[in-house]
């Protein structure tokens, strides 16, 4: 128990790489948060731009969503990262980190989406419509917030898994939490900096998860 | 007229439904259509404010032609109200919320008229203490009668009946077709679809009876009900009574 104390909960080691640990927890909120906007609004987009049924678009769609929801992202990240700058595209670990993963949210969102506006019965368009509301308003005042409510459970707990993502932010230099405490566990040759970035990531999440769970009893509606 | 339908068409894929329908139904005139299952009456209906494309022929409105390129169809649905076997009330608004969001989406009313406009059709319907109710926490025949208000509340100039009381038990029916009835003596203009043939007896102008995509025959009640001129009108009028 000795042996296991001084080695992940050595509290000389830890407070010394506190502040790093952090710094890192601020990264990896500011990624967390870009992350959920672009993915889920960009996933928002998608579906309702699908929903307008042109063929050449949903082909588009669907071709985008299918290959970024088959992609590890790691390898999404590494290919914004290492592979575009030989076409002379150069982005930051921070930005291509962002960008793979909202990609990746937004693909599972379109779906999750899009699964919801189909479950929503034909006949409330139908009410709708008949009572003079344009597509866009029957869309938006009648069939998006039945969609919506159907969505959030599957939704917040896609989030939640992409948004963990965010410590493959390490493998391109992003100082997030993964990042720091392992730099620090190099440093200190003492692994005590990721039990606390493990802490530091449960702090982090947790609170989403229970949001998550709130916001899905708070949504819910007897039928 | 109010509804004229003329050599009215509609298809889906090979199958042809409607086969060339003439009906015009006049102010305040209560028009009842019958007939078996599959002989197009509920895509007859559909096709007058529509939510089916017909595939030829002419629908008007107040004189208004709504197949006519260009026409606002949006404007024209909004002088036809629609009521559905299902109710398709909105579930994640209550019955006030139901009633309100046309007319505050569509005529643009603020939202006190909206509401005013709106306890006035819930009164009418005999709901106007729902109208904080959520559609879950009222009967199938409570549902009807909001989903009858809100069509009401766009004052049309018709209201489209398609089976408004096929989904429901049968002691919730008479609420409906009271409302129905009171309606029709405040001189609403309507088309209903329907198997309630006591009640087309008692209060319709006239019944059309459908076979096949065709309007068979038509006439004033007592004369479709009693003395029709096919006999196939005179088995279904016999099979319904059991």
């Amino acid at each position: 128990m000795g042996k296991f104390a001084q080695t992940f909960l050595n509290w000389e080691v830890m407070a010394q790489y506190a502040p790093k640990i952090l710094e890192g927890f601020w990264v990896t909120v500011q990624l967390a948060l870009a992350v959920v906007i672009a993915g889920i609004a960009t996933g928002l987009v998608l579906a309702l731009a699908r929903s307008f049924r042109v063929k050449a678009l949903n082909l588009l769609i669907v071709a985008f969503v299918d290959v970024l929801r088959a992609v590890p992202p790691l390898v999404l990240i590494i290919i914004l990262y290492f592979a575009l700058p030989t076409v002379g595209v150069r982005m930051s670990g921070f930005v291509s980190t962002w960008l793979a993963l909202s990609a990746i949210l937004a693909s599972f969102a379109e779906e999750i989406f899009w699964a919801g506006m189909l479950a929503v019965p034909h006949g409330q368009w139908e009410a709708a419509r008949s009572t003079g509301l344009s597509f866009l308003q029957a869309m938006r005042f009648v069939v998006l917030p039945q969609a919506v409510r159907i969505t959030i459970p599957p939704l917040t707990n896609r989030t939640i898994a992409i948004t963990k993502g965010t410590a493959l932010g390490a493998v391109v230099a992003v100082g997030e939490i993964l990042y720091q405490a392992q730099s620090a566990y190099s440093f200190s040759y003492n692994p005590s900096p990721l039990t606390l970035g493990a802490v530091a990531y449960l702090i982090l999440f947790i609170p989403v998860v229970w949001f998550g769970r709130w916001v899905e009893t708070r949504f819910a509606w007897k039928r | 007229m109010i509804l004229d339908v003329a050599g009215l068409h509609k298809s889906f894929g090979d199958l042809e439904v409607l086969k060339g329908i003439d009906l015009k139904v006049a102010e305040r005139e209560l028009v009842f259509v019958i007939g078996p299952s599959g002989s197009g009456k509920s895509t007859l209906l559909r096709c007058c404010n529509r939510l089916e494309e017909p595939t030829s022929g002419s629908i008007r409105v107040e004189g208004v032609d709504i197949m006519a390129p260009g026409v606002d169809i949006n404007a024209v649905r909004r002088r036809i109200g629609m009521v559905f076997q299902s109710f398709n009330l909105y579930p994640h608004l209550n019955a006030l919320g139901n009633v309100t969001l046309a007319l505050r989406k569509v005529l643009k009313k603020a939202k006190a008229e909206a509401d005013d406009i709106g306890m006035r059709a819930l009164v009418r319907v005999g709901l106007g203490d729902k109208a904080k109710a959520y559609p879950n926490e009222l009967s199938g025949g409570q549902q009807q009668r909001v989903a009858i208000a809100r069509a009401l509340a766009l004052e049309p100039s018709i209201m489209l009946f398609d089976e408004p009381t096929s989904a429901l038990d049968p002691e919730l029916v008479g609420g409906v077709l009271a409302v129905m009835r009171q309606m029709r003596e405040s001189g609403m203009t309507m088309v209903v679809v329907s198997h309630e043939m006591r009640f087309a007896r008692g209060a319709a102008d006239r019944v059309v009876f459908m076979d096949q995509g065709r309007v068979l025959e038509e006439g004033p009640p007592e004369k479709i009900f009693n003395e029709p001129e096919h006999a196939r009108i005179k088995e279904f009028i016999a099979s319904l009574n059991g």
